[in-house]
């Protein structure tokens, strides 16, 4: 048992308003910049939809992650080829096309436009030619459609599902889409760093994230083709990647990072996770229907004795176990069951969970309008019933556990029996029969849902982001006196002045 | 794992500095968002180098309560891209002029050398005036300094008090509690001057006017955390995940904790996404479902079993028990007045008996006069203003009977209108005969003519319905159907959970409402059918119900401090206040446009003399009688009128007034309404800061560009009025303070640049959360801007220099106000009596407005600006009809903070923006404890039961300025507002009501289903009721712009959008890059397949009014028949020219808009349908538009 600490991540979806907050904090701080105007290191996307870069789920296409032939882990880009033998051309990355020219407006116009015969007004500009640009994509082209031909229905997650599935997607009167908010994974088995040629990538021992040297990288963009969330991004200025940092300056600083902290819909948490690293050749070689299981079950207890004993035979500090008893993401991946990881199917063991968006219930057109979807007994429920789900549960499974419907919808019994248990207790202020029955049926007891609710309903900023000490005293002191420092920092004497040249 | 490589050593990873050095920062500031979006959102904003870098969301608010979510954080993607705005190409970084008009100015300067004079010379010339109007908009902006600016602002302005009066001076800026001292600044200097502040709730139609028609009340709400108190929860027409972006957590977190949230709304919107039930109710017709759901509701929650609680709750909190007089129409009757003790015998001696109503004792079986109605509120003795049970004579506890079935002398046949088939229904009411001092007469209750109205037949006589499938008769689940296209089981089941979480919960259940229903012509009733569903149920005043109304950040916490520094109270009353709608809809001639109004606004009979005509009548009737304001008030400068007045003898107020009533009876003087294109009666200075009057909120906008500004105009409507046509170029000068060069700024004359929100020292509050924030200034005034507070003293400075030279002295002016809310005005006209036409003697402030001398002294402009006055000291404090004294507070600023002293005397310095924020807090009853302890004694007295109890414990805090720069502050409980806040409870509208029996300041003092005034009758909005939405033709969008193939027809919505606060960031670069990089045009696929438009096509908007330009989304998100413009387009971006308007360049959102005024939301004069400045008057309607829209012919052309 080698026991790791890893900063992990879960968002919340039921509770996502789409309102990408999280993807301006982040550009704002990080990618503001020449070369790296069209990175969107958090950026959010509604599904069914195409997502960005386009169709990046696709991996047909863009030959992302890892595929497991005749027993063997490859990734998926070497496909035919070795590694080396694609050094040159890598002819996976994705294209301007695929994310967007970056443009914006001839502003000055308006102040500086000399007295004309008409309204002068700001021409949207390229700023890659600085020409005027004919818009015909952005970062989140397709925000708020689904329900579209263009885009919807293009969505990669909807290849293999029947006609009646589409029909009733698309549907007016059963329209539905959710957000999904999205930042690098920090996988266990990353794409990226395994695809560096330069070994430029690598996995920080203390907390798991993943980051691309920027002295060390070498521009060779296989990271860019492994990843197959298309979360490593090519800076065209630099000629070197870049991608998220989950702002490891904040956390060093006790802070949440910036796309957590501005989350208004209160969606994601952050918290450390103890994994067994010595099984994670066994968690990324299993059947498609049994990843998310795998993943899971190398997540490990913090309380348990031999856990912990491991875990500071390996070198994770006190603290870090300390923190990770505290996490809110081990409630909800390992002890509730509640998280999922995205598609588990790429096989990298991403570390950023997702608990599934409720669905609407759905309408019916009926012969005097719009109705409500009934049950077997002919009563509509006050809450909707699993079976009535607006998407298919099997859009679902594509998304978050590689296939497994049973998955899923576990989760989805549990989530739909805390909403009814706390409607008993509000209403009737017992647990009557309803509650009882749902809560059975989704193998939770009341002080499980009790604590769900209180994780989920009314978390403070504390509760929600556990960010454990990285003491950096320890870090520092291993190169520098900490004391010293403390009196130096910032002068920018670290590196010896050179004379003359 | 050998795929991946772990380090751990800190030595190979030294680059990791690289991103350490980018968080680095210098300072964090705490500060706000100054943007109309409610959020009031705690901001940490981040410098580096002396540049502001970004901004992130502070999240320390203090907890309310354990049980509830916390409110952190707020601020979202708007808010968090604010900081691209500082030093992006769109800042106005320095004062510009319109060359043409710089070049006069520079001409008329050196021929005349007296400012003044040489502004006379160019506005007088009309070749000189023509020149830079027509260029207004066309580009040519100088850079100029601040000394010619300000010698130009103060040259007209006195030129234009001088020739015109100062009511010529208009000045425009929307939502004083987004930045209240920026504001105040142009406010107070606007009322010393004696000119025009115009409203902005109504205008933007963010007023719901069903709030004062129910309510007596502006609006009030509960603050967002409260949502999470409800156990069902109905959101229409507002979209609360894209629009309450800070707010919408606590949908999910009350779901998560078994509440359910059912969404109305035609397309699959944002917040449908949380929805546990969408209901795509057709656009517009959410008023026919709830007619329908409260039918279920009365029939089964009240007929069939009273639900005790429900019963109790309309018996205390509404004005069901009350008795209408029933008229007799031929055979059957008709509901009429109510009865008032004035009619009674037993009751007529009563003071003010005429405002004193009457219900029938179920006990004692005679009539008994609740206390607590109006005549009670403005009587000598005080104490009797309360909703305790009792009689008002005798003071014995009383037991109203809601309905006369088991005790009637008769079964009156009364007729009901229903105009969605413009027919008469005439149902059994139980009446009692009663003799009154003219005679005998029947009365009703008005629970029993709900039921008869909504059609709960109670085995009583007449056309009730059969049974919920009678499609027929008004206001089944069947009958809706046809309306809302939403099956009758549907509203059923909606109807039963209601009432039953309702019943089970007492009262949580809620209703979040919002522009996607305020913004219909017939609003004020699709609210008033959902309003009556919570009444009917006991939501109201409680924790988790209410009607949660949320268009605009009209909540200005410490009103009542802010009032007079604002609208410089301190030093001169009455104030000029305008309603915007009713002022551009006559000043921009938009009532040129249109005939009659009977289409769009049927009476409740064919036509009933008060229910037909033309609005601009109505308008100036409303004026004449003092309903509403209008300026300029006369076709004469009022200062010339005082003059003349003076010289025709009157030494006194009174005996001025007396001259003006004489001269208006002769017609020697006229009210300016009636003849508002004469020259003598345009406004002409319009100063416009903190909004985009020209654009965003400018319903009509081609409108604004022909006769305000005089330029280019791509409206084609014909002027129908049949006279001369109306003037172009109303205005001689336009200033826009602004820091982006939005529309406004891009038309206006001078651009003058203003801080940013991260500027300025301000204060910011809002009605989704109960704290109060500061704006702060993070980094000085970037390149030349001043905040609005220092722009507005430095216009008093130069006035009060230039003044001498026009004015010997102080001169003196009158103001004309109109009968007001909150006073005894409200008794003044329980019948509608014009004097014009002799039908009663014109007496000030009863049958016309009242006409108040005030004195002007432009040479103290300024010292009057930065010191406050002591009208504060002499008068304390008001709100809503109480006054409580503050002169101790006032001698403590004097004494003890920064002062300014003038003749001697100390007065508490406004010099600073600060300092005036400390001044408010320090005495506002929301921030000091002690003054809302002494507004709540005065309270109690007035109402004669405890209040003050409720201010007891936090009767020691006092809150200023760096405090709130420390940590946000929740505000107090305070008699200005309703909720109740003590010990972490969630604010909830009206709670103060219904927890300690104070009345709801209308007629009954009670919630109204029943509107007791003539004109409500006349128009048949007495009742709850329902009325069609209008049709294309009778709106008359289309007259000129006839259909061609190639091109649709659409129902054209402008809702809030994701990546805009109104036009606010829709230039920003972050949010346009998010979006599609042009402000769309939505449309759903079949009709987009129907005109071969394919998704980002460009198209072409059109109707009479204008041209829009841009491109298509095509969704099926978007029902067919509509189609979406997300309000806030700025025509300065991405705008190409229209090939269908001669290649001009194409216009804005509001260029497809023209304003249309429900004429029976002008009526007034009579309780809670009296004037208050952005509480009454008709509003900004604009969702009833059609327009054709056409794939765009070849490339765009720019």
């Amino acid at each position: 048992m080698k026991i790791q600490a890893q900063v992990s991540m879960v968002f919340h979806l039921d509770k996502c308003i789409g309102c990408h907050t999280c993807s301006v904090a982040c550009k704002n701080i990080w990618t503001d910049r020449e070369g790296a105007e069209y990175m969107w290191w958090n950026n959010v996307e509604t599904k069914p939809g195409t997502g960005y870069p386009t169709q990046w789920e696709d991996q047909e296409q863009y030959k992302g992650g890892w595929e497991k032939k005749s027993g063997k882990l490859n990734l998926k880009m070497n496909g035919r080829l070795g590694a080396l033998g694609n050094i040159f051309f890598n002819p996976r990355l994705p294209s301007m096309d695929d994310y967007y020219e970056p443009w914006t407006y001839e502003y000055n116009t308006l102040t500086n436009a000399p007295e004309g015969d008409d309204q002068p007004t700001a021409r949207p500009i390229s700023m890659v030619t600085g020409e005027p640009i004919d818009i015909q994509a952005g970062p989140n082209w397709d925000d708020d459609l689904s329900g579209s031909e263009v885009y919807a229905a293009n969505d990669p997650n909807l290849e293999g599902m029947s006609d009646e599935d589409r029909r009733m997607m698309f549907e007016i009167e059963r329209l539905v889409f959710f957000y999904l908010p999205r930042i690098c994974n920090h996988c266990l088995n990353a794409g990226c760093a395994a695809a560096c040629p330069s070994g430029a990538i690598y996995k920080r021992g203390e907390d798991g994230i993943v980051l691309v040297n920027q002295d060390k990288c070498r521009g060779w963009r296989m990271c860019v083709t492994g990843c197959p969330y298309k979360k490593v991004y090519y800076n065209w200025s630099t000629g070197k990647s870049e991608k998220c940092i989950l702002c490891y300056p904040r956390l060093e600083t006790g802070q949440a990072p910036a796309c957590f902290h501005s989350c208004v819909g209160r969606i994601r948490y952050l918290g450390v996770l103890l994994y067994d690293a010595d099984r994670i050749d066994e968690a990324v070689a299993v059947e498609d229907a049994d990843l998310v299981e795998a993943q899971r079950a190398i997540i490990q207890d913090p309380f348990d004795p031999a856990v912990i004993a491991a875990a500071k035979a390996n070198g994770v500090p006190d603290a870090m176990i300390d923190a990770a008893q505290k996490s809110p993401v081990y409630k909800f991946v390992k002890e509730w069951g509640l998280a999922l990881p995205l598609h588990p199917e790429f096989r990298t063991l991403p570390m950023l969970f997702y608990v599934p968006p409720m669905l609407p219930i759905q309408a019916l057109v009926t012969e005097h309008g719009v109705g409500q979807a009934h049950d077997e007994s002919g009563a509509a429920p006050f809450f909707a019933a699993l079976e009535q789900a607006r998407l298919p549960l099997r859009y679902m499974a594509r998304l978050f556990s590689a296939g497994n419907e049973d998955e899923v919808a576990a989760v989805y019994r549990k989530l739909i029996a805390v909403r009814v248990y706390r409607r008993a207790q509000n209403t009737t202020g017992a647990l009557d029969d309803e509650a009882r029955a749902a809560l059975d049926g989704a193998g939770l007891t009341a002080e499980v849902a009790q604590a769900i609710f209180e994780l989920t309903a009314k978390p403070t900023f504390d509760k929600r982001f556990v960010v454990p000490p990285l003491a950096r005293e320890v870090n520092i002191e291993s190169m520098v006196d900490p004391f010293t420092h403390k009196t130096e920092a910032g002068f920018g004497f670290r590196r010896d002045a050179k004379r003359g040249g | 794992m050998g795929w991946v490589r772990e380090l751990v050593s800190p030595q190979s990873r030294q680059w990791e500095e690289l991103y350490r050095n980018r968080w680095q920062h210098d300072k964090v500031v705490r500060s706000t968002h100054g943007v109309n979006c409610t959020g009031g959102c705690s901001w940490n904003v981040y410098v580096k180098d002396g540049i502001v870098t970004w901004e992130m969301q502070a999240t320390d608010y203090p907890l309310l309560d354990a049980e509830l979510p916390p409110y952190e954080p707020r601020g979202c993607q708007r808010g968090i891209s604010f900081s691209w705005y500082l030093y992006s190409p769109i800042r106005v970084k320095y004062p510009y002029a319109r060359g043409a008009l710089l070049d006069l100015w520079r001409a008329a300067k050196a021929e005349h050398g007296d400012p003044v004079a040489a502004w006379a010379s160019i506005v007088g010339d009309p070749d000189r005036r023509r020149r830079y109007q027509q260029a207004r908009g066309k580009g040519g902006f100088r850079r100029f300094s601040w000394d010619e600016a300000l010698e130009i602002i103060a040259a007209s302005t006195l030129h234009t008090i001088k020739q015109h009066g100062p009511d010529r001076v208009i000045g425009f800026s929307p939502i004083p509690a987004m930045s209240m001292l920026s504001y105040a600044g142009g406010s107070r200097f606007l009322q010393l001057l004696g000119g025009v502040v115009m409203s902005f709730y109504d205008w933007y139609c963010d007023l719901p006017p069903a709030s004062p028609e129910v309510w007596g009340e502006q609006t009030d709400v509960a603050e967002s955390a409260d949502w999470y108190n409800s156990k069902y929860i109905v959101a229409m027409g507002s979209n609360v995940a894209m629009t309450r972006t800070p707010d919408a957590h606590f949908l999910s977190e009350a779901r998560c904790d078994g509440s359910k949230l059912v969404v109305f709304s035609p397309d699959f919107s944002q917040v449908a996404k949380h929805a546990d039930w969408w209901v795509p109710v057709n656009a517009g017709q959410d008023g026919a479902f709830w007619m329908a759901a409260n039918h279920v509701i009365l029939k089964e929650f009240h007929a069939d079993r009273p639900t005790p609680y429900f019963i109790d709750y309309v018996k205390r909190y509404t004005d069901s028990p009350f008795l209408v007089v029933l008229d007799q129409d031929g055979e059957a009757y008709t509901p009429g007045r109510m009865l008032r003790a004035s009619q009674i015998a037993a009751f007529a001696d009563a003071e003010h008996a005429d405002a004193k109503f009457l219900v029938w004792d179920e006990t004692a079986r005679a009539l008994k006069m609740p206390q607590g109605t109006l005549g009670f509120r403005w009587q000598k003795v005080k104490g009797q203003w309360n909703l305790d049970l009792k009689d008002g004579a005798d003071g014995a506890s009383i037991d109203p009977a809601l309905t006369l079935l088991d005790d009637h002398d008769e079964v009156a046949p009364v007729t009901f209108r229903e105009f969605a088939f413009d027919r008469d229904v005439t149902r059994g009411v139980p009446a009692r005969r009663v003799e009154t001092q003219d005679g005998p007469a029947l009365v009703v209750t008005i629970y029993d003519l709900l039921m008869a109205q909504f059609g709960v037949g109670r085995g009583l006589a007449g056309d009730y319905p059969q049974s919920y499938d009678d499609e027929d008769a008004p206001y089944t689940p069947a009958w809706q159907e046809r309306f809302t296209d939403i099956d009758r089981a549907t509203v059923i089941q909606f109807a039963r959970e209601w009432a039953t979480t309702a019943e089970q919960t007492e009262g949580q259940c809620s209703i979040i409402i919002g522009a996607g229903i305020n913004h219909w012509y017939h609003n004020n009733l699709l609210y008033r059918a959902a309003i009556a569903g919570l009444m009917l149920t006991g939501c109201v005043g409680r924790n988790g119900g209410g009607l949660n109304h949320y268009v605009g950040q009209e909540k200005l916490a410490p009103m009542a401090a802010w009032l007079p520094v604002a609208m410089a109270l301190d030093w001169a009353k009455p104030p000029r206040l305008q309603n915007s709608p009713s002022f551009h809809y006559v000043h921009s001639d938009q009532w040129r446009y249109e005939g009659d109004f009977t289409d769009l606004q049927p009476g409740s009979a064919p036509g009933h003399p008060l229910a037909q005509g033309h609005t601009m009548d109505m308008q100036r009737r409303a004026v004449r009688l003092g309903w509403l304001p209008f300026f300029p008030q006369f076709d004469r400068s009022s200062l010339d009128v005082v003059r003349d007045a003076e010289a025709a003898g009157a030494r006194t107020p009174d005996a001025v007034k007396a001259w003006i009533v004489e001269q208006l009876q002769s017609g020697d003087l006229r009210f300016a309404v009636d003849d508002p294109d004469a020259p003598q009666n345009w406004p002409r200075v319009w100063f416009i800061w903190r909004g985009n009057a020209l654009m965003s909120s400018a319903k009509g906008h081609e409108y604004f560009l022909k006769h305000y500004l005089g330029t280019h105009t791509n409206t084609i409507a014909d002027d129908v009025s049949g006279g001369e046509p109306g003037p172009e170029g109303k205005l001689d000068l336009v200033v826009d303070i602004n820091f982006r060069m939005d529309t406004s700024a891009l038309y206006s004359d001078i651009v003058l640049p203003t801080a940013t929100w991260y500027e300025k020292n301000d204060l910011n509050s809002t009605d989704l959360h109960s704290y109060i924030h500061p704006l702060a200034e993070v980094v000085p005034p970037c390149w030349e801007s001043r905040s609005d507070w220092d722009i507005f003293k430095a216009f008093a400075r130069a006035i009060s220099d230039m003044a001498p030279g026009v004015f010997a002295g102080p001169v003196r002016d009158v103001v004309a106000v109109p009968l007001q809310h909150d006073t005894p005005a409200e008794l003044a006209q329980p019948a509608i009596k014009d004097w014009a036409a002799g039908e009663c003697d014109p007496v000030p402030g009863k049958t016309m407005p009242n006409f108040v001398v005030v004195e002007r002294d432009y040479a103290a402009l300024y010292d009057r600006f930065v010191a406050l006055g002591p009208g504060i000291r002499q008068d304390g404090l008001s709100v809503h009809g109480i006054n409580w004294g503050v002169a101790d507070l006032y001698d403590d600023l004097a004494q003890r903070r920064p002062a300014s002293t003038r003749n001697g005397t100390r007065y508490p310095s406004l010099a600073d923006a600060k300092d005036a924020a400390d001044a408010i807090l320090y005495l506002a009853p929301e921030t000091n404890g002690e003054s809302a302890y002494r507004a709540f004694k005065v309270e109690e007295e007035k109402v004669g039961l405890p209040l003050a109890d409720l201010a007891e414990g936090t009767r020691g805090v006092r809150i200023a300025f760096d405090d709130l720069t420390r940590q946000p502050r929740r505000v107090l409980t305070s008699p200005a507002w309703t909720g109740i806040v003590n010990d972490g409870r969630a604010y909830s509208a009206y709670c103060l009501n219904v927890e300690r029996l104070v009345p709801w300041r209308t007629l009954t003092g009670r919630q109204h289903f029943y509107l007791d005034h003539e004109g409500y009758i006349a128009f048949g909005e007495h009742l709850p009721t329902y009325k069609p939405k209008i049709d294309p033709a009778a709106h008359g969008d289309l007259i000129k712009t006839q259909a061609d193939e190639g091109a649709i027809m659409l129902n054209y919505l402008t809702p809030h959008g994701k990546w805009q606060i109104h036009t606010t960031y829709s230039d920003n670069l972050r949010m346009r890059t998010l979006s599609r990089g042009i402000e769309p045009f939505w449309m759903n696929p079949d009709d987009a397949a129907q005109v071969g438009i394919a998704d980002n096509d460009w198209v072409e908007v059109y109707n009479d009014h204008g041209v829009v330009v841009t491109r298509a989304i095509v969704t099926a998100r978007i029902p067919r028949g509509l189609c979406l413009i997300y309000h806030g387009t700025e025509r300065t971006l991405s705008v190409p020219k229209s090939p269908r308007r001669g290649n001009r360049r194409a216009g804005g959102h509001n260029s497809l808009t023209r304003t249309r005024l429900k004429p029976s939301l002008m009526l007034g004069g009579y309780g809670q349908f009296t004037y208050a400045f952005n509480y009454w008057g008709p509003t900004g309607v604009n969702r009833d538009t059609f327009v054709l829209v056409r794939k765009l012919d070849g490339e765009p052309r720019w």
